[in-house]
């Protein structure tokens, strides 16, 4: 059942909402989703993916999430192999085009482990949108007519009051906490985003709590430079995370490519073995290092530097 | 290779980029519909406009680096002005996009797409990666076009579950369950191009490709081709076709054959 407005509207009246500063670890800030949440990923597909907020939350082991997220990418074999989710909320879902269906995810809703809740990817975005507005629904052209509309007990179909035409209504989605990854943000969540912005700012507006994690700190000056940049205001914002490659080895627009060797090396090891060949790439990539920083010294050097290199070649010309 | 000879993903993407009038706006996903848009564009259409589902307007694509995904930096690059996924897909409900450009897994006659289960969706055989904005493209979008290998087991009589709809049971039926906009308006294979009855909307052989039959189009599908008493026959690729695309993608990354 969805919350009502009344339980929405309570959670940000609550939420303090004054200028502070929100700066915190990435341990404390996973700290803020607990068992069973809706937990939103921004970015798109393997692009400005919170890969470190969603390395630390498979770490500390939270489990029953709801996981909605515009594409899902790599990432979200992970949280299905390491049992965080058991429910995923998207619009495709695979590793990438020219890296073949996964096998995890086959795996996984073929053995009805886990359900993919598929709607369309502009659906996805407007049930964050009317999130976002506070209102329950938003009517849409879209989703009529196909197989997709009867799987998903809360899309209704009506007749609009106006025209006698017919819509698909998408509900809102309000997830509990959103997961953001930017470029900039200051210390009190004021964030500016570069290239694509995804579905980010929506999310934002529709989730309880955000936690962004950021490849750059910047003073609260600097955003005051230029606010019309700013994406998402600091009183939607719970925990400011700095943490530089937060999306590897996903890309991150103008700071970094994928990396695309462990990318490929990733894919390998999933198809060739599936939810065994993960379980293997947890251990020795996410819980076998300390610290996110010991985790990017094992993605080498120089195919992260490659990945610099031909992320910020954007703005080279 | 010699220089006239051409393999049948080229063959399609050259096909395709030949119908995109120029002036026009069209949503490309990756792959052979991208590489299509960028052929048109440097052939005849040099006003196309591009969009991405990422959010980009009117990329630039700089050959042998065609992005692999729509929703990546290298997709964004040089682009008019990145919007959020859903406002760049509300676009078509607008109205402001002329074209949606699609491939699929398997088709039936009227036109309907499925990109999501092979089998029976509750105990499917495989669980494939869903609609993307495909399904929203072609809702949407004013005219469809679908590019596709010609082979029995993707053109079928009815397609195991429609991700995406073309005239989904014939007929006025796309227009009853909601879809007043837009419909599928070419098929474009190796073997030849495709359109749809105006009345029953069951796909009809349009045009043959340089050596195909009609009797190779009928023995690669699943049901019963219209056949249509004239039929246009398309000219070989050219030289500068040819040339061009495989400047665009100089590793056959998108355009190797799929029947080698």
């Amino acid at each position: 059942m969805p919350r009502s407005y009344k339980e929405l509207r309570e959670v940000i009246e609550n939420k303090d909402r004054g200028l502070r500063e929100k700066v915190m670890s990435l341990t404390e800030a996973i700290h803020l989703i607990q068992d069973g949440d809706h937990v939103a990923a921004g970015g798109c597909h393997y692009s400005r993916t919170p890969m470190a907020a969603i390395w630390e939350l498979i770490r500390q082991k939270k489990k029953d999430l709801v996981y909605s997220r515009s594409i899902s990418s790599t990432e979200g074999d992970l949280l299905l192999v390491a049992e965080s989710t058991k429910h995923v909320i998207t619009s495709w879902f695979s590793p990438g085009v020219t890296w073949g269906v996964s096998r995890v995810m086959r795996h996984y809703t073929q053995e009805k482990l886990a359900v993919y809740e598929e709607w369309s990817h502009m659906s996805l975005g407007l049930r964050y949108r009317a999130g976002a507005m506070g209102i329950p629904f938003i009517p849409t052209r879209a989703m009529l007519g196909s197989d997709l509309l009867p799987r998903l007990p809360e899309l209704k179909e009506m007749e609009c009051p106006y025209t006698g035409e017919k819509l698909a209504l998408v509900p809102a989605l309000n997830p509990n906490v959103a997961i953001l990854h930017t470029q900039r943000c200051d210390p009190y969540g004021n964030v500016q985003s570069e290239g694509l912005p995804f579905m980010d700012e929506d999310i934002a507006g529709a989730s309880d709590k955000v936690i962004i994690t950021t490849e750059r700190i910047i003073s609260n000056d600097q955003v005051r430079r230029s606010p019309d940049r700013t994406s998402i205001p600091f009183f939607k914002v719970d925990a400011v995370v700095e943490v530089p490659y937060g999306c590897l080895p996903h890309e991150c627009y103008g700071y970094y490519e994928p990396n695309f060797n462990h990318m490929d090396y990733y894919v390998k090891l999933m198809m060739g073995k599936g939810p065994e060949g993960v379980k293997e790439y947890l251990d020795q990539y996410v819980y076998a290092p300390e610290s996110w920083t010991d985790y990017l010294e094992m993605l080498k050097f120089g195919d992260i530097l490659r990945a610099t290199t031909d992320g910020r070649s954007v703005y080279n010309d | 290779m010699t220089k006239n000879s051409y393999n049948t993903a080229e063959l399609v993407a050259i096909m395709s980029a030949r119908i995109l009038e120029d002036g026009k706006i069209i949503f490309g996903g990756a792959g052979m519909p991208l590489i299509s848009c960028v052929l048109a564009q440097k052939m005849h259409a040099p006003r196309l406009t591009i969009l991405f589902e990422g959010g980009v307007i009117g990329p630039h694509i700089e050959p042998g680096k065609l992005p692999p995904s729509t929703n990546e930096q290298r997709a964004a690059r040089r682009g008019n002005m990145h919007l959020s996924i859903t406002d760049v897909l509300l676009l078509q409900q607008r109205g402001y996009v002329d074209y949606g450009f699609l491939g699929g897994a398997q088709i039936d006659q009227y036109g309907n797409l499925n990109s999501s289960f092979i089998g029976d969706a509750d105990n499917p055989k495989v669980r494939l990666p869903g609609t993307g904005g495909a399904n929203d493209i072609a809702s949407l979008a004013s005219k469809i076009l679908v590019a596709m290998h010609h082979e029995k087991r993707r053109f079928v009589e009815k397609v195991d579950f429609i991700t995406t709809p073309g005239y989904l049971q014939g007929g006025d039926s796309r227009e009853k369950a909601g879809l007043t906009a837009g419909g599928i308006f070419r098929v474009i294979t190796h073997l030849g191009m495709f359109d749809f009855d105006p009345t029953t909307r069951r796909m009809r052989l349009e045009a043959l490709h340089p050596g195909a039959e009609v009797e190779e189009v009928q023995e690669n599908t699943g049901f019963e081709m219209l056949i249509p008493d004239e039929i246009r026959h398309t000219d070989s690729p050219t030289e500068e076709e040819l040339r061009i695309l495989r400047e665009l993608d100089p590793d056959q990354r998108y355009t190797r054959a799929k029947d080698e």
